[in-house]
């Protein structure tokens, strides 16, 4: 065990030595080397469970990276894919019954709901943080919870971003996309007044209504404190819902509607002008077979969401864990496997398969080619660097999850700015909801 | 499905004591006569046996999950971590619970809405269907394609309809110059709950009326014969002979289409996730949000269990609306 803390102290000098340099670049390399012991068991096979599939370049640059790792180790992995929202109750069961796949790549706060049954991976993370230039806090938020221990291995997130028609912006009369939240409403305003909208998800969306917490966030409202104490219903709250309600103004007709597909569909059918994705939409445009769409890649920008008055960002996007279950014969494969993927000769080309999807962990890959390769991947690349869990600023774990995924903000942001409630009652009701999960 | 060979343990195992009757040396038949033979002549225990597999059946996949169910609604069972039982906490936190008790309201107001203009439209189909046309079996066919179409597939065509910016009905009535905006079918709460009851009532209409016809073709056309010779009108022959005679028929399809749509989820998850503002939220639907991704198991399953007291107010309601069948064909009761 000393011998163990000795050699933690030793890399996070390394890692910090590394951190300390500039970002983006390349660290840690030279003074203190980490180094990697670790032999797999003998005969050692894999289940891997993964989320798919956003973009089918993902798939094919991780398969490609399966398949060379079990030529240069001999051990055969077997990789399932299911729906991101379905791999939560599976997980869950594996966890719950002992057993199942090896490895499962989840989604936000899964990992902090049974951080008992997943095999600690200090030794990983740490060689990982210190050979590529560290974690990103938000990472180890979610993966390192008691400032200790790592309960997974963080895998990036899938960045949403502001995307949007530099066309109609500027017609609009805006030469590039407003950093603050002033501007925005200003632009959304102006866009509308052009007759060509904008809009964002306000249904049960798992995953576009994520832009409902950046604003609040945004105003400095936030859902619990530092204890787990439920917070929401604040000044910040109310000042963050006025101003959704002059922005609901400026909408398309429909968002309460939205799911998450909506956007897209409504964004390539030149019915809106902005809303909050993943780089999915430029993906498919570029890749589309229809003249029209294609051309319309060429329009479309993007933009990191704007900064309101608490000066920061505040960006909610969707984060990916990799943890490995204690009940797996394998765990020094297992750790090999994840360590091997997270190495820059798989992870880089990885990330480029992606086509900008997956935003890095790492800050070390920050210079990999594809967020220069094309201009417009560049916004997703900070995704990880500046997310905000959900469960901002509390502790991570059923409450969160569950608040999360009973839409506690998307509905009050829903309510208070279509004008089914006033922003104190909708803040209200938020409070009530959420202090269910957080008993108080 | 030959009756023969039923029995050949029984000759396998020689002379049955039954079988041999008065004959002589019966003892030592009957003393060879093991567990399998006397099981085999034995009405109660082949019907045992023979019910067997469908009680397994019974018990591992309906009675155990439902045993299950009930008891995690008692626990405080999260998902990846079994509960400890907390007793009626989940209910009392539901009962409290301002989407809980929408979605109770929803759930009711989907049920009953859906059900009545089911049972209408149906019930009208059904006359209509009744009656001698050509291509009959041609027309009862195409009546059933909604209910044969995948309930998430018919879903995803009822997305596209009503949607917000692609919606044909909107298409339809702006080009006609009717709206000068697309209807937000699903955007606004009242304009949700009606369109997903729509969606719902296309849905289970041909369930209802095949139904219905089938009961129509057991009433015995010279009923209708006699009331016409004594100058019934068309009203009196429904409301006298076609109505009362179909009362179980009505029952019991009532019935199964209340439970299809208590218990509907498909269709609102596609459509609407349970929003806008949860004001399409079903029972089922919460709970499946509560409890799969929510991983609040507990919570989910009493939610899910909270839906049994009603669901066993309409099996009732079928029962004793069977009763009526004993005076219908002259019974006592």
């Amino acid at each position: 065990m000393e011998k163990e803390s000795s050699r933690r102290t030793l890399l996070k000098a390394g890692s910090a030595l590394g951190a300390g340099g500039l970002l983006g670049v390349p660290v840690a390399q030279a003074q203190n080397k980490p180094v990697w012991n670790n032999k797999p068991e003998k005969d050692a096979k894999l289940r891997v469970l993964r989320w798919s599939r956003f973009v089918q370049g993902d798939i094919d640059a991780y398969m490609a990276n399966v398949k060379k790792f079990t030529e240069k180790t001999g051990i055969e992995v077997r990789v399932d894919n299911e729906g991101w929202e379905d791999v939560r109750p599976k997980a869950a069961v594996a966890a719950n019954v002992g057993s199942g796949p090896d490895i499962v790549l989840s989604t936000n706060d899964d990992a902090n709901m049974y951080p008992d049954k997943l095999l600690v991976v200090n030794d990983l993370c740490e060689y990982l943080g210190a050979k590529y230039g560290g974690w990103y806090p938000s990472v180890e938020a979610y993966l390192r919870p008691d400032g200790k221990n790592w309960i997974g291995v963080g895998l990036g997130s899938a960045g949403a971003m502001m995307v949007y028609r530099g066309s109609q912006v500027k017609a609009a009369g805006f030469d590039s996309f407003p950093k603050d939240t002033a501007g925005f409403l200003k632009m959304m305003k102006a866009l509308k007044e052009k007759g060509t909208p904008g809009g964002m998800a306000l249904g049960n969306a798992t995953g576009d209504s994520g832009w409902t917490h950046w604003m609040i966030w945004a105003f400095g409202g936030q859902l619990v404190d530092k204890n787990n104490k439920v917070v929401i219903d604040s000044p910040e709250t109310i000042k963050a819902l006025e101003f959704g309600r002059e922005l609901y103004g400026t909408f398309v007709p429909g968002t309460l509607s939205w799911l998450d597909p909506n956007n897209n569909k409504a964004f390539l059918d030149d019915q809106v002008s902005v809303t909050n994705n993943g780089i999915s939409i430029y993906y498919a445009a570029k890749n589309s077979k229809d003249p029209k769409i294609k051309a319309m890649a060429e329009d479309i920008q993007h933009a990191a969401f704007p900064i309101g008055p608490v000066g920061v960002p505040t960006e909610y996007h969707l984060f990916f864990n990799q943890m490995i279950f204690k009940y797996t014969k394998y765990p020094k494969a297992a750790k090999e496997f994840l360590r091997f993927m997270m190495e820059e000769e798989q992870f880089g080309d990885w990330l480029k398969g992606g086509g900008g999807y997956v935003s890095q962990p790492l800050k070390y890959y920050e210079k990999n080619s594809i967020w220069t390769s094309d201009p417009k991947h560049m916004p997703y690349r900070d995704a990880t660097k500046n997310l905000r869990p959900a469960g901002y600023a509390g502790k991570l774990g059923y409450a969160s999850a569950g608040a999360l995924s009973d839409f506690i903000v998307a509905n009050m942001v829903a309510e208070a700015i279509s004008g089914s409630k006033s922003p104190k009652e909708a803040a209200e009701r938020a409070q009530k909801r959420a202090e269910r999960y957080y008993k108080v | 499905m030959e009756q023969q060979p039923a029995q050949p343990g029984v000759a396998a195992g020689g002379p049955t004591g039954t079988a041999a009757g008065p004959q002589p040396a019966p003892r030592p038949a009957r003393k060879r006569e093991s567990w399998l033979e006397r099981l085999q002549n034995s009405h109660n225990g082949l019907g045992l046996v023979f019910m067997l597999p469908t009680g397994v059946l019974l018990l591992l996949f309906l009675s155990y999950p439902l045993g299950l169910g009930v008891w995690l609604g008692f626990t405080d069972a999260k998902i990846g971590r079994s509960g400890v039982f907390v007793g009626l906490e989940n209910y009392i936190f539901l009962a409290g619970d301002s989407v809980a008790q929408l979605a109770l309201f929803n759930t009711m107001f989907y049920t009953i809405v859906a059900s009545i203009l089911k049972f209408m439209l149906g019930l009208w189909l059904a006359l209509l269907l009744n009656r001698s046309v050509r291509n009959t079996t041609f027309l009862r066919a195409v009546v059933l394609l909604p209910w044969i179409v995948p309930t998430a597939l018919s879903a995803i065509a009822f997305w596209w309809i009503y949607d917000a910016q692609f919606s044909i009905i909107s298409w339809v009535l702006t080009e006609l110059g009717f709206i000068d905006r697309y209807v937000d079918f699903l955007g606004d709460p009242w304009n949700a709950r009606f369109s997903t009851i729509a969606a719902n009532v296309w849905r289970g209409i041909p369930f209802v009326a095949i139904s219905l016809l089938a009961g129509l073709q057991t009433i015995s056309p010279a009923l209708y014969e006699a009331a016409a010779i004594d100058g019934a009108t068309p009203w009196q022959r429904f409301w006298h002979i076609t109505l009362p005679l179909l009362t179980p028929i009505i029952a019991v399809v009532m019935t199964f289409s209340v439970l299809f749509t208590f218990t509907d989820f498909q269709l609102i998850y596609v459509l609407t996730r349970g929003g806008p503002l949860n004001a399409t939220h079903l029972m089922a639907t919460l709970s499946f949000q509560r409890a799969i991704s929510g991983g609040a198991l507990g919570e989910g399953a009493a939610l899910a269990i909270a839906m049994v007291p009603f669901l066993l107010a309409a099996i009732l309601f079928s029962y004793f609306g069977l009763q009526r069948r004993a005076w219908q064909q002259g019974g006592d009761k």
